[in-house]
């Protein structure tokens, strides 16, 4: 068994595709129309193959109380891996997203917490090396 | 004044409680965390298993006494360290060095 899609909820899915192919960097995988809607889906560039995350309209009638109570909290929906927190802090900064947690060291990892302009709070997490045994 | 005393006793219960004198401290180091952010930090500086349904209990208590208030900004709600109800205790006892009575 593989995890081959995960899906977040978003306002509007053509705004969301600019956010995230545009700001966060993501690729575009499918693009399926489904009446007014569409099967859209973008993976990372560095693995084009991989995951896929589904950009799914918000509209069921249950989402929003559900992602308000979540992002009054602060909670992330969803999380990406990156190289390096501070570097993607500076760059999606500069591009306008604004933070919710600044880089934070948690011990293992260093974490931030963006939102993602389609309703959504987002984790980014890099983790640290594995302490040398020398 | 008897509300006044009240609230004094808010405050030393509020106090009297290490998890929430732990969220005073953190949110002393960096002002404005969500409850999200605030159950990260005391899970990963000061290995707190308590729920968030739990911290945000403390938030509550602190919030009541009057030690932390909040602020919406943009969908999500900041918390604040607030020492006006310290410096009531301190009206009521000032702190007097020793070189001031010698």
């Amino acid at each position: 068994m593989r995890i081959q899609l995960t899906s977040i909820f978003v306002d509007d899915q053509r705004d969301a595709l600019a956010f995230y192919t545009d700001v966060l960097g993501f690729t575009k995988r499918h693009d399926v129309p489904i009446g007014d809607d569409a099967w859209l889906t973008v993976v990372s560039p560095e693995s084009l193959d991989g995951p896929e995350l589904l950009l799914e309209p918000s509209s069921h009638p249950a989402v929003k109380p559900f992602r308000d109570a979540l992002v009054e909290d602060g909670i992330p929906f969803c999380q990406f891996a990156v190289d390096d927190v501070a570097a993607e802090y500076d760059r999606l900064g500069r591009a306008g997203v604004a933070f919710t947690v600044p880089p934070t060291d948690i011990g293992p990892a260093v974490m931030a917490v963006f939102d993602d302009t389609c309703g959504n709070l987002v984790q980014i997490i890099s983790t640290k090396p594995a302490p040398s045994d020398e | 004044m008897l509300a006044y005393y009240e609230g004094m006793a808010d405050v030393f219960r509020a106090l009297d409680d290490e998890t929430r004198r732990l969220i005073l401290d953190e949110l002393f180091s960096r002002d404005g965390q969500t409850l999200f952010e605030i159950c990260a930090v005391l899970s990963s500086r000061h290995g707190l298993g308590s729920s968030r349904q739990a911290i945000s209990q403390h938030l509550g208590v602190l919030e009541s006494a009057g030690l932390v208030v909040t602020e919406r900004r943009g969908r999500s709600k900041f918390h604040y360290f607030s020492s006006d109800p310290l410096a009531a205790i301190t009206r009521r006892w000032p702190v007097v060095g020793k070189d001031d009575t010698s």
